[in-house]
């Protein structure tokens, strides 16, 4: 890779104080859930990284973290290949306007007090505080239009609105700034799925039409395939796989990955019948005590002494395709194998 | 043939201060012993409400008009204690969200043994001991030492396990399972699907399968119904209707959904516009706004639901295919 990523995670880790009978503990006895830990990633401007995992896998706040919405706990962040963790707050917020997020409640997002129009111009506000107020007008009234909202709705307000216009006012607002990069929690879970297809064709619009990186996060592994370049499995808070989308579908290495892809309902009922689902047992373990060794390891059909033992470290695959499991050179390569 | 159950022109009404909703209109559908039938719709759709009429667990300012037949019954004309005689016996339900639904102050054992104490007359012991047969049989690991805790103290997957397992206990007809695996992460939804297409195999009970997604009909129902503005619009075989829906609402829905196992290009295809609003349906076709085939009649009148060819009808003004 000759070009300087937009942006560039190492060892990322963000742990938690655990509370126990509403005191803090502090000094060694102390408990921590361990979110993320250790993740590393790259991505390049007008690329999508999908994010994919179960809940409490560390997803979001992979995400906040990266935007130092929560402080991580250890790791670093390069933007442009300049540091973001050394940088003072005034610093940060500056470059804060190339870097947006949205989330998954569109109407919780939205402060319900707000017109749609001052929710749109408030992050172009805090960050040209010198515009005129026709100039601001006349920006928010180009990003509605870009965003599929109607400029006459500009003196509404949010509860007037359905999921999908909210979800639309809510990416208004991050791109009215004309980010490089935007953070996508969930942003098509809370929608109905005639409406899910109208915002995911959007950011895959609006990323074409400037170029934008987008960090898609989601539970949905559909909507992930759709939407991704390259996508990253998250469990327990620790990378099991990462590469290309076609890659990743089609000779998935990770024992976990291929249980989540085969667990995904596909509306076919001849497919679907026919399919062998890889059931996997039991629940997620908890964060505030991971296995030892490999964290998928309980669940996991091919565990041995091994993987109790060490932490898999991530291997490469191929180009762009690496996996973290101690086995999956026997394991072999292909979706049913 | 004698339907376990049948729903002949079931409207819904809330009277609200801003006047009269319509939530359903003129349902009408069957449900055979054994079998699986699955209802799709969108939020907005009806289609919990319809459900919750048949159980006769509408809110307070909703009316049902119409007939439903359990077992040659009409539920509708039931009194309170005739209706609390067949529900959690010979019809059960669960929810999208186990933790709402499970009282959160009582044991599930408590709340278990009670449904066979009340219902079935059995005496504490008998009753805790086909509990724990019945968790046992939904896979809760230790089932008899865990079934003295609370239901916080259970994983999601384990408490909608619980769910199912109360939901047995009386040996139920008929299944009517809303959203069961929504709130669920994918890996914990195929151990519950896998569980449920068990035990509708083992004991030979109908389920009516309430979800927005396509996928989990396609693996687990006999037939579908799909919900649209409050009315039934397409009725059939889930094979068939997967594979030529024969109303434009089903076919849009089937191209929108992203699909694990192909990519659609670059662009989806989606239908236009938003659900309807229940409180303003349009006076026709409640699709028609969105519809790209809507021409003049669709305007006019709403279409009713016809059968078009054996086992199969749709609600559509349409000669052709959609």
């Amino acid at each position: 890779m000759s070009e300087t990523p937009l942006l560039e995670v190492e060892n990322l880790a963000v742990h938690f104080p655990i509370r126990s009978g509403g005191f803090l503990v502090t000094g060694p006895g102390r408990a921590w859930l361990r979110a993320v830990d250790g993740v590393s990633f790259s991505l390049q401007a007008g690329e999508t990284l999908g994010i994919v995992g179960e809940s409490g896998c560390g997803k979001s706040t992979l995400g906040r973290g990266v935007l130092r919405l929560i402080e991580p706990t250890a790791g670093r962040i390069a933007w442009l290949g300049e540091e973001l963790g050394s940088l003072g707050n005034e610093a940060l917020r500056a470059k804060r306007r190339d870097m947006q997020i949205i989330f998954q409640d569109p109407l919780a997002s939205l402060n319900p007090r707000m017109t749609i129009g001052s929710i749109i111009a408030e992050p172009l506000i805090t960050h040209e505080p010198g515009l005129t107020k026709a100039e601001v007008n006349q920006r928010v009234r180009e990003v509605m239009d870009e965003t599929g909202l109607l400029p006459t709705m500009i003196n509404r307000y949010p509860h007037e609105f359905s999921g999908g216009q909210c979800q639309r006012v809510g990416i208004a607002r991050a791109m009215i700034l004309r980010p490089k990069l935007i953070v996508c929690d969930e942003p098509v879970s809370a929608l109905d799925v005639s409406i899910q297809g109208q915002i995911i064709n959007l950011l895959m619009q609006l990323q074409r039409d400037f170029g934008l990186a987008l960090l898609f996060i989601s539970h949905d592994l559909s909507v992930i395939r759709h939407i991704s370049h390259r996508i990253l499995v998250l469990y327990l808070g620790k990378v099991m796989e990462v590469a290309g989308r076609d890659s990743l579908y089609l000779a998935p290495r990770h024992p976990y990955t291929r249980a989540l892809i085969s667990a995904v309902p596909i509306p076919d009922p001849a497919l679907e019948r026919e399919k062998k689902r890889i059931v996997l047992e039991g629940d997620l373990p908890s964060p505030i005590d991971p296995p030892s060794g490999c964290v998928f390891r309980t669940r996991c059909a091919h565990a041995t002494a091994r993987c109790a033992e060490s932490e898999p470290p991530l291997e490469n695959v191929d180009a762009g395709h690496q996996v973290a499991c101690h086995h999956w050179r026997e394991l072999g390569g292909g979706p049913s194998s | 043939m004698n339907a376990l159950l049948d729903v002949v022109d079931l409207t819904i009404r809330f009277s609200t201060p801003d006047g009269e909703v319509t939530a359903g209109d003129r349902i009408a559908f069957h449900i055979d012993a054994g079998q699986t039938v699955g209802l799709v719709g969108e939020s907005g759709s009806g289609k919990s409400q319809a459900v919750l009429a048949l159980m006769g667990l509408l809110a307070k300012n909703g009316r049902a008009e119409g007939s439903v037949r359990f077992q040659g019954k009409d539920l509708l004309t039931l009194s309170a204690s005739d209706m609390n005689k067949i529900r959690g016996v010979d019809i059960a339900m669960i929810f999208q969200d186990p933790m709402t639904a499970l009282n959160p102050y009582l044991t599930i054992s408590r709340q278990m043994t009670e449904v066979l104490i009340e219902h079935q007359g059995a005496d504490a012991a008998s009753a805790k001991k086909k509990s724990v047969e019945l968790l046992d049989l939904v896979g809760i690991p230790g089932a008899a030492g865990r079934i003295d805790l609370y239901p916080h103290e259970f994983s999601g997957g384990m408490r909608q396990r619980v769910m199912i397992a109360m939901a047995l206990l009386c040996e139920p007809k008929l299944l009517i399972a809303d959203e069961p695996t929504t709130a669920l992460d994918v890996t914990v939804q195929a151990q519950i699907l896998e569980l449920l297409q068990s035990i509708r195999e083992e004991r030979d009970m109908a389920i009516l399968l309430i979800t927005h997604d396509l996928g989990v009909i396609a693996g687990l129902a006999d037939r579908v119904l799909v919900m649209y503005g409050g009315r039934i619009v397409e009725e059939g075989p889930v094979g068939p209707v997967f594979l030529e829906p024969a109303h434009p609402y089903t076919k849009g829905l089937l191209r929108s959904s992203p699909r694990l196992d192909e990519i659609r290009g670059d662009h989806l295809a989606t239908i236009p516009g938003q659900p309807p609003n229940l409180q303003a349906l349009p006076k026709g076709c409640a699709f028609a706004p969105r519809c790209e085939r809507r021409f003049e009649p669709c305007e006019g009148e709403a279409p009713s639901l016809e059968a078009f060819e054996p086992g199969r009808a749709r609600a559509c003004h349409l000669d052709g295919p959609p």
